[in-house]
Formats: structure tokens, sequence, C-alpha cells
């Protein structure tokens, strides 16, 4: 099933699919689209996005 | 309707989740559009229309789920405003598909995306809520605006398209006929 929780945690630094993001019982790309996913989340906010919040925060009502 | 709780405790309340589901908002978009840059900006504009519609948002309930269908429909007025379509390069996501089949080496991660991207866009956005963001069917369909049915037979159909592009990593559970180009 495809319906679970994000797989959070792996850290693999191959871009493959290590065992920790395969589970039991699915095909190997379903894996790879939430190492796709998650490498995206992993990865830092640009500033500009921080600047944006605090500049909402800032304003009250932008 | 809920009381409102003093106007400052709210909004930092809200700012807070708000920041925690952007990772999230930016990983949707970009599956979505395939596109970082632009994903970037519609992330930035929908969590505006989120702070702006903050008083809508009822807290306690998903702001993950909230914040993705405001995402998701900016997104396709952003489409239908400008007509800007995901302008992959078609010979790259051959070349890197069939790579792929002859190598019969590792799913890359540039492999998923390309398939990613040449799936139908509400299968595309299917299989990225329910399979890559983790909703339940019933969320997706919320999120997308869709009867669940039709959800299941987006992701099903994303999954057959998937399995069908990249089979070629040990197909063991794939319900589509493993196929061998070459």
């Amino acid at each position: 099933m495809l319906n679970q929780p994000n797989g959070r945690g792996d850290s693999g630094p191959v871009p493959g699919l290590p065992p920790e993001v395969r589970r039991d019982g699915e095909p190997g790309w379903a894996g790879g689209l939430r190492k796709l996913y998650n490498s995206v989340v992993e990865e830092p906010l640009p500033d500009s996005f921080k600047d944006l919040l605090k500049k909402l925060d800032d304003d009250g009502d932008a | 309707m809920p009381d409102r709780i003093a106007p400052s405790a709210a909004d930092e309340g809200f700012r807070k989740e708000l920041l925690s589901v952007l990772p999230h908002l930016r990983a949707f978009a970009r599956g979505l559009s395939g596109r970082p840059d632009f994903a970037d900006d519609l992330v930035q504009e929908a969590a505006i229309k989120a702070w702006t519609a903050r008083e809508r948002y009822q807290a306690g309930t998903n702001m993950r789920a909230w914040t993705f269908a405001i995402l998701r429909n900016h997104y396709l007025s952003e489409l239908r405003r400008s007509r800007r379509q995901t302008d992959l390069d078609e010979g790259v996501v051959e070349k890197m598909l069939v790579m792929e089949a002859d190598q019969e080496g590792p799913l890359h991660l540039d492999d998923m995306e390309a398939a990613l991207q040449k799936l139908a866009p509400e299968r595309r956005e299917a299989v990225l809520l329910v399979g890559a963001s983790g909703f339940s069917y019933e969320e997706a369909a919320e999120i997308a605006g869709c009867p669940i049915g039709t959800m299941k037979s987006r992701v099903a159909r994303a999954r057959a398209d998937l399995a069908r592009m990249l089979d070629g990593d040990q197909p063991q559970q794939v319900e589509v006929k493993a196929r061998k180009t070459g």
C-alpha cells in the first residue's frame, strides 16, 4: 500500500534505492518516489522563506 | 465557530505551523512542477495566501492538508493563467529512461523525477499526495477536490505507469507485466 506516513530518517548518501527506503511488498520505485520527495523536504529552506515569514509576522496582515 | 484566541498568540501558533510544513510544500510543488525555481515561487505565494486566510484555519486541524490544497489550487490557477507547462526536455527524459532499462542498475532520483514528470498531471498529483507525502486517500481526495474513488483510481494508474517506466528495478511486486526494452 502507498498510503503510509512519510518515511523520514533515511540518510543514504547514494541516490539509489538503499534498503531503508524499501518496504516489504512494494516495488522499488515506490521507495524511490519517497526518497525523491524526502530529498527536497530535507533541503534547508532558502533564506527568502524565513524572510517572508518574518515579514508576515511583523506586518501582521500583509 | 471556535472562539478567537488572542490574535498574537494565534498568529504565532499559525506561523509556527506554517513554517513546519514549508519543506513538505516545497517537495510537493517540486514534484508537481518539476521546476525548482517555479516550485519555490509557488510555495511562497501559497504561504502568503495561507497567512492571509489564517482566520479560516481552525487550530488543531490538518495544516499540511490545508496548505497543500492552497498550493495545489494556486498551481493550477498559475498554469491556467500563464499556460505554463512543464517544459521538460523530452529527449533527455527518453535518454534517461533508456539508460535505466539498459543498465538494470539502481534507480536514480533523476530517473524517478523524469518518470514522475511524464505522468498525466492528475496522476502525478495523486501519487505525490498518497505515495510520497503520505496522505490517506481521503485526505488526498479532499486536497484535490475529487471523490475518493477517483483518487484511488488515479493513484493506481500512476503506480502502473511508474512501474512500466521504471520496472528495471526488481519488479517483484509490480502488477503490470515486466517489460524490458531493447
